[in-house]
């Protein structure tokens, strides 16, 4: 087991890691060049943020650990990304649902962290952050032209606004790493960033057309994977990307 | 009309992955209209024509040459104009535009003798 500190430092790497795997499934498989080139950069951008957690983790825990240990040599119960990024990517509205949800999180998420009492943390908050403000703008504004676009793309992303949604809820579950975390002032108190999250959420999603469930107090939403209980899903996701590292232990090019 | 891309390198975890694309682009009439996008590189200088790409509107077509033409910090600053706007001058007529000035070397500032303390001439 990881001491809480590089278990937080993992959850943050492995949501950025999960989440821009599965935006780089596009690339060459976008719906138009420039909007596989947009999703191939954000997938880098996450990768590049993942990165950063993975090196300072590695820093942190030593016993010759590098940023490859992580992404490459753990198992699937040792990830902590939330169930919402692993999911399959879908189809376009539902990457752009998915990535819109995250997005909006993730902006609070590393906003509140700029001011974590961990530095290094908070650089990579700093530095990401940037990088976020724009994803939630591509992110939103491919909602609302989807939402209020054609029948059939209104029709298809309203769906992938339902089928996401009870995933939302884990992101503002707090992990016990992110609670033991919260009295050193290194994490966030993730339960205060919903109802920002929510407006964020509730004036795009109106922007768009789109309806959505009414935030209701102690709504149920699918958890586990802060704590290493995953889909199906990650599994395979793992076995695609370990798979070299696994075959060829140590290779390089 | 057909569109050829140019090659795009994507960099994939923590290796690259060289991809090259090419899209073509067949117009009808469901097609997005074309923009030029012009980029500023820095602060002082002008706007210069880096290529093209098919948007919605003006909007998409500003994010999308941010993604397309400033990935390599190649710019601080995008113009986008739609293509129909441009008019250009005929190729046919560059005989009677562009040759009469062969023989006019004259117009050249290039006779007058300078002397040394000017410089950024």
């Amino acid at each position: 087991m990881y001491p809480s500190l590089i278990k937080y430092i993992l959850q943050l790497a492995d949501n950025s890691l999960i989440h821009g795997h599965r935006l780089s499934e596009w690339c060459g498989h976008g719906p138009i060049l420039e909007v596989d080139i947009a999703l191939s950069n954000i997938a880098l951008d996450q990768i590049g943020a993942a990165r950063s957690f993975y090196q300072y983790a590695a820093a942190l825990e030593g016993n010759q650990k590098t940023e490859d240990s992580y992404p490459y040599h753990r198992d699937v119960r040792s990830f902590y990304n939330v169930l919402l990024l692993e999911l399959p990517k879908g189809n376009f509205g539902d990457t752009i649902v998915r990535s819109f949800f995250f997005d909006a999180f993730q902006f609070e998420l590393y906003s509140a962290l700029l001011k974590s009492t961990d530095t290094q943390i908070a650089a990579i908050a700093e530095k990401s952050l940037k990088e976020v403000t724009y994803h939630l703008r591509f992110s939103s504004e491919w909602l609302v032209r989807l939402g209020d676009g054609t029948a059939e793309s209104q029709h298809k992303i309203q769906k992938s606004v339902y089928a996401y949604w009870d995933y939302c809820g884990e992101m503002f579950d707090m992990s016990d790493a992110e609670k033991d975390m919260l009295s050193a002032g290194v994490s966030v108190n993730t339960v205060a960033l919903k109802s920002n999250w929510e407006q964020t959420v509730a004036n795009t999603l109106e922007e768009a057309t789109l309806s959505y469930p009414l935030a209701k107090e102690n709504a149920w939403f699918h958890k586990g994977g802060k704590n290493g209980i995953h889909t199906e899903h990650l599994g395979f996701l793992l076995a695609e990307m370990q798979y070299l590292q696994k075959s060829y232990p140590g290779a390089e090019w | 009309m057909k569109k050829v891309r140019c090659p795009i390198y994507v960099q994939n975890y923590y290796f690259c992955i060289i991809s090259e694309l090419q899209i073509i682009i067949a117009m009808n009439k469901h097609e997005w209209p074309l923009w030029e996008i012009f980029i500023r590189s820095r602060a002082g200088l002008d706007h210069k024509h880096v290529g093209s790409l098919h948007a919605a509107d003006a909007q998409m077509a500003i994010e999308m040459a941010r993604d397309v033409y400033t990935r390599r910090q190649e710019g601080i600053s995008i113009w986008a104009v739609e293509s129909a706007h441009i008019h250009a001058s005929n190729p046919e007529d560059a005989g009677s535009f562009y040759e009469p000035m062969n023989d006019k070397v004259y117009r050249h500032p290039t006779f007058y003798d300078l002397p040394d303390e000017i410089t950024h001439m």
